[in-house]
C-alpha cells in the first residue's frame, strides 16, 4: 500500500488563501490552479479546508469543489463547517470524495454514524485536533484548536473508529505551523487505536520528518500546506526521497 | 452516448466530468423517461451495498441494468457498482442484480492492515498487457476506496488481482461487463487512461 502525500489548501469565501508561492510571486488564489498545479506535482489527494466565517463563503464552497472536480481527477476531501447530512450531501454531489468533520463529530457523535451509512465508511474523515495535556495524553479541541473538550484524543479516535469513520486526519495543535516536525507519538498512539488509516497533520517541515511519521509514528498518509506552498520542496523531491528509504509511494 | 446510473450513490459528478475529459458525452439513466438508449452503461458507485440496491430497485433500475445487460451492449461496473453485480454481499441481507455468481466478502480483519483499503495501489493483470491498459505502464497505481471484495464463484471472469491483506480480484470482465474495485475517475492519469480505452472500445 502505498503512503499517500496529500496537500492542504485552506480556501476563504471561494479563494485559496496561501496558496503556491513560486519563488517570490504568489498565484492568485484560484482553487482550480492550485489544485491543478499540485495535482500535476504527484499529489495523491488534495484537501480543501474551508476556513469562511460567513454562510455565504460556505456556499461558495460547493462550486469551488464542483469546479476542481471538473478538472482534477484525485480525490478530493472537503473540511471545514460542515455540521449536518445535508451539508455533507451537498458537497458530495460537487464532486468531493470525502468530507471531513471536526468540532460537528464532537458535538454530535450520532452524524458521523449517520453519515457512514448514507454515504458509506470511507467518505467520512473525522478530523481530531490534539493538544498535548502530559506524558503520553492529548486532549481533543475544538473550534479550529480554541476550545478544549476535556476528551482524550487516542480515545476519542477509537470512538469515531467504531461510529464508523472511515479515516482520521490527525493534527497536533503544539506542531501545526511550526515545522518542527509531526507529532510522532500521537500519531503512533492513534494508529495503534484504530484500524483505520491516520493521516498526519501538523509540523512537516523537512523530509525527515515525513520519513519519521510514516514509519515511527505508522501513519498512513502525511498532510502538507506550508512547506509545499512555500516551494520548500516539491511533492516529485518528496516522493524520490521517500522511495529512497524504502517507503512505498506512487510514481 | 454513455449513460451513468443515477441512484443517488455519490460521486456521479467526478464519473461524468471524467467521462467528458475523455472525450465522450454522457447522460444520466434515472428510473423515469430517459433520452434515448445509451451505448454504453456505467454503474458507478461509492457506499453501502443495502442502500445502494434499494435505491436501485425502488427506480426500477434494476431491471434496466439487466435488460441493458442482456441486450450485450458495454457495461462499466466501478466499486459498489461491481459489488452490485453479485448476488449477496456480507455487508447486507439486501439481495444484490446477481448478473456474475458468487459473493461480495469483507477484507479480512487481520489486525495488520487498515480498514477501509483506501488508497493507492496496483493491479495485477492475469493476462498481459492488462485489459484496456494501453499506454499505462504495468506497475501503475489506481485508487481504491472500500471495506468489501468480489469473490466470483467463476475465477475466469478475475483480469486483475490486487494485493491487500490477501489478493483479491480488482478487476472482472466476463463478455460484454467489465467491472473495477477501484475508482478509474479518481486515479489520476492512468485512470483516465484507463476509461478511455475502455469508451473508445466500447463507443
Amino acid at each position: 500500500m502505498k503512503r499517500r502525500i496529500i496537500p492542504c489548501l485552506d480556501v476563504k469565501d471561494g479563494k485559496v488563501v496561501k496558496g503556491v508561492h513560486f519563488e517570490n510571486l504568489e498565484v492568485a488564489g484560484d482553487p482550480v490552479e492550485n489544485a491543478s498545479f499540485y495535482s500535476k506535482e504527484g499529489a495523491d489527494e488534495l484537501v480543501f479546508l474551508d476556513i469562511s466565517a460567513t454562510i455565504e463563503g460556505r456556499r461558495t464552497m460547493a462550486n469551488v469543489v464542483r469546479e476542481v472536480a471538473s478538472v482534477v481527477f484525485i480525490p478530493l476531501t472537503v473540511g471545514g463547517g460542515i455540521s449536518d447530512v445535508k451539508g455533507i450531501e451537498e458537497i458530495l454531489q460537487a464532486g468531493a470524495d470525502k468530507i471531513g468533520i471536526n468540532t460537528a463529530a464532537v458535538r454530535n457523535p450520532e452524524l458521523v454514524g449517520e453519515a457512514a451509512k448514507k454515504f458509506g465508511s470511507q467518505c467520512v474523515v473525522v478530523a481530531i485536533d490534539a493538544k498535548k495535556t502530559g506524558d503520553g495524553r492529548w486532549e481533543v479541541y475544538i473550534e479550529s484548536g480554541k476550545t478544549p473538550t476535556g476528551r482524550d484524543a487516542v480515545e476519542w479516535a477509537g470512538e469515531v473508529e467504531s461510529l464508523g469513520a472511515g479515516e482520521i486526519l490527525l493534527t497536533s495543535i503544539d506542531r501545526d505551523g511550526t515545522q518542527e516536525g509531526y507529532d510522532v507519538d500521537v500519531t503512533r498512539a492513534v494508529s495503534e487505536k484504530t484500524g483505520i488509516p491516520v493521516i498526519a497533520s501538523g509540523g512537516a517541515g523537512t523530509l525527515d520528518h515525513l520519513y519519521d511519521v510514516l514509519t515511527d509514528g505508522k501513519a498512513s498518509a502525511v498532510l502538507l500546506a506550508s512547506v509545499l506552498h512555500f516551494r520548500k520542496f516539491s511533492i516529485g523531491e518528496i516522493k524520490k526521497y521517500l522511495a529512497g528509504k524504502n517507503i512505498p509511494v506512487t510514481d | 452516448m454513455v449513460g451513468i446510473v443515477n441512484y443517488g450513490a455519490g460521486n456521479l459528478y467526478s464519473v461524468r466530468m471524467a467521462i467528458k475529459n475523455c472525450g465522450y458525452e454522457s447522460c444520466l439513466i434515472t428510473g423515469r423517461g430517459d433520452a434515448g438508449e445509451p451505448d454504453v452503461l456505467v454503474l458507478p458507485g461509492v457506499g453501502a451495498f443495502g442502500d445502494g440496491m434499494q435505491n436501485l430497485r425502488a427506480g426500477g433500475l434494476d431491471v434496466k441494468i439487466r435488460k441493458f445487460i442482456e441486450c450485450g451492449k458495454p457495461f462499466l461496473g466501478i466499486c459498489l457498482g461491481l459489488q452490485l453485480l453479485f448476488p449477496r454481499s456480507e455487508e447486507s441481507a439486501c439481495g444484490g442484480l446477481g448478473i456474475l455468481e458468487g459473493s461480495v466478502i469483507r477484507l479480512p480483519d487481520t489486525g495488520d492492515i487498515d480498514i477501509p483499503h483506501m488508497g493507492w495501489n496496483e493491479v495485477d493483470w492475469i493476462d498481459e498487457p492488462g485489459l484496456f491498459c494501453g499506454g499505462i505502464p504495468r506497475d501503475a497505481c489506481f485508487y481504491f476506496a472500500h471495506s468489501y471484495h468480489a469473490a466470483p464463484e467463476d475465477r475466469n471472469v478475475v483480469a486483475a488481482t490486487t494485493l491487500y491483506g490477501r489478493s483479491f480480484p480488482s478487476v472482472l470482465h466476463y463478455r460484454n461487463v467489465t467491472a473495477v474495485q477501484f475508482h478509474p475517475e479518481k486515479s489520476g492519469r492512468h485512470g483516465l487512461r484507463f476509461l478511455h480505452n475502455f469508451l473508445e472500445g466500447a463507443c
